[in-house]
């Protein structure tokens, strides 16, 4: 890794907890003849715009994401409904055929909640733990967690609002997060009390699948009248704690969509779909450290970008076997 | 005012325009809001903890109520292993305790069918244990004299269940209404014919429970929940004098009693006579 991809490695550590990414003070050489090359390069420009006309919209990350998110999800449902005990438990803990499977963030609150750990939990969340690091972290929200998939269709509606100029989306600092994180943490240790858990719209909707509705899908409810209506995915955006926390275990994951500077034209329509577009800053004209740039953790590996860019320079990677090739 | 209190020059970063403090300045209220929300959603969890009028019956093994809060998940693999369905998970009028489970026993109460406190087993937290952590302290009364002793598989060369504390005991809290005080019998379906509550009965199978109001009754002097109860000693009919000097028989409670309710779920009378006093203690 060149210094300017572990600089930018590590700022985006930092854009993952709050910061706003920020231009960058160095470019390597090679990127910084490509940003040149591309000023105002009519040819380009007209590929560009031939490339538009052509591009068709696929949504193939999106189908295969949401098939996966159901089907893990009806799996759970369907464990219990049929009794056949292949995935038995909720997201917030599980058996995958006998296998302890422990969400990290409500094993978290569990720990500091109640100050005492059993082997079953510290198996499951160590399970779990080396899953999301190999699966890339927060694959978690976007591939699993089910009220990613509510929020998604919620978010739609919220687009198709602000289409139609009746509304328009309220930014929130992303600050927040951190600090809910912060706070609910230190609720759990002072009041011994898992407090972040009554609350946690993935635990609730993982539960009202398994074990049928109740009235704490209201809440859900409430949140995603507030993401349609005012301020689009401020839970996942804004507020969610297990979102961080797999942003964390996302850190050193070898799953993440990496940006190639060459085929990109900047037009920006990876960073209208996505739900972080913070860690797509690099994809702003002259931002591009290097001519290859991965994303950085806190991104969802949901492959909207991937199936929005017209001239693929954002795709999947799993670091390593690149050189394996 | 003179003129050494002029605001110093601007520095390195210039001022921001008014419409971006403006801006700035509502997105902060709005971050604002949603922290008010949210953490107001999450502390009115507490509220149902202060105000709460009856304690939950909690499954088998369950820690303390405080604890069994702090270390409860809320996944329900409880609920799934539980071959009765005794196990419900609570809704948000449980506050912190949404998502934990308990038990109606009037409803469908734990019989130990399962022979081996699957739920216990199933708990991947401890929340339900067989072993206590040394650092938890046992109630007084809490805990059971010997390890009870289930019916069912009295003549195994394991005859016990792996319970050292009790969920509750069982109280007669209407003897004025129990038939048996009153020397009456019972004939037919206790909870009538379309309660659903199931039980293992072990003249019909040992292995798969049975709906109730399939195995109606017929006995001359009311004593079901003796009849019923799983446990070995946990309560009998005995003869009890009564405030005008009569002699009544009555059911009296024991101290092998673990709370598992069968007794309340099998009552005939409506409401129930005798009912489980949740996280209830033994009181000699």
């Amino acid at each position: 890794m060149s210094q300017l991809l572990k600089r930018r490695f590590f700022e985006q550590i930092k854009v993952m907890f709050g910061a706003e990414p920020s231009k960058p003070t160095a470019i390597a050489p090679a990127a910084q003849a490509m940003h040149f090359y591309k000023k105002g390069n009519r040819d380009l420009i007209a590929e560009k715009l031939h490339a538009r006309a052509h591009a068709e919209h696929k949504n193939s990350w999106r189908n295969r994401r949401w098939a996966t998110l159901i089907v893990a999800n009806l799996l759970f449902t369907f464990s219990f409904f049929l009794d056949i005990q292949i995935l038995e438990g909720a997201l917030t803990a599980s058996r995958f055929v006998g296998f302890h499977l422990i969400d990290l963030n409500s094993a978290l609150q569990v720990m500091l909640a109640h100050k005492h750990i059993i082997n079953n939990l510290l198996i499951g969340t160590g399970t779990v733990l080396v899953l999301w690091v190999l699966l890339g972290g927060r694959t978690f929200c976007s591939w699993v967690c089910p009220y990613h998939l509510l929020a998604e269709w919620a978010e739609k509606i919220h687009l198709h609002l602000a289409k139609k100029r009746l509304l328009t989306d309220q930014t929130i600092d992303r600050r927040l997060r951190t600090f809910f994180w912060i706070i609910f943490a230190l609720l759990a240790l002072a009041t011994g009390y898992t407090v972040f858990e009554a609350i946690s719209p993935t635990g609730i909707v993982s539960r009202a699948l398994i074990y049928g509705p109740g009235l704490a899908l209201l809440w859900v409810l409430a949140l995603l009248v507030f993401e349609v209506f005012f301020s689009r995915r401020a839970w996942c955006r804004y507020a969610c704690p297990i979102g961080l926390t797999y942003g964390v275990v996302g850190i050193i994951s070898p799953v993440r969509i990496k940006y190639k500077l060459a085929e990109c034209f900047h037009e920006g329509d990876c960073r209208k779909v996505c739900l972080v577009p913070h860690v797509l800053d690099t994809v702003i004209k002259g931002r591009a450290v290097e001519t290859e740039v991965p994303l950085g953790p806190d991104c969802t590996r949901c492959g909207l970008c991937v199936d929005t860019c017209p001239t693929g320079s954002l795709s999947f990677e799993i670091k390593g076997l690149s050189k394996l090739g | 005012m003179n003129d050494g209190d002029q605001k110093p020059v601007v520095g390195p970063t210039p001022p921001l325009s008014k419409a971006r403090r403006q801006t700035n300045r509502r997105r902060f209220l709005r971050t604002v809001l949603l922290t008010g929300g949210v953490l107001g959603a999450a502390l009115s969890g507490f509220l149902p903890l202060i105000y709460s009028q009856r304690k939950r019956l909690r499954p088998p093994g369950a820690l303390d109520e405080k604890d069994f809060l702090a270390s409860c998940i809320k996944c329900g693999q409880c609920v799934q292993v539980c071959p009765v369905q005794a196990i419900k998970l609570a809704d948000l009028i449980d506050g912190m305790g949404v998502g934990t489970p308990y038990i109606d026993a009037r409803q469908q109460a734990c019989d130990f069918s399962c022979d081996a406190v699957q739920c216990v087993l199933a708990c991947p937290t401890g929340t339900l244990t067989y072993h206590k952590p040394d650092f938890l302290t046992v109630r007084p009364g809490a805990a059971l004299a010997a390890k009870p002793i289930l019916l069912a598989k009295e003549k195994d060369p394991e005859p016990t269940l792996n319970m050292t504390e009790r969920m509750g005991v069982a109280r007669l809290t209407r003897p004025e209404a129990c038939l048996a005080i009153q020397g009456k019998g019972f004939k037919g379906q206790t909870r009538g014919p379309d309660f659903k509550g199931t039980m293992r009965y072990m003249d019909v199978d040992r292995w798969k429970p049975i709906r109730i109001a399939d195995h109606p009754y017929n006995v001359a002097e009311c004593d079901l929940c003796v009849r019923e109860c799983p446990l070995k000693g946990a309560i009998s009919i005995e003869t009890v004098f009564a405030p005008d000097g009569s002699k009544r028989k009555s059911p009296v409670v024991h101290e092998p009693c673990v709370g598992c309710g069968v007794c309340e779920m099998v009552c005939p009378v409506e409401p129930s006579c005798i009912t489980i006093e949740a996280r209830g203690v033994w009181k000699t």
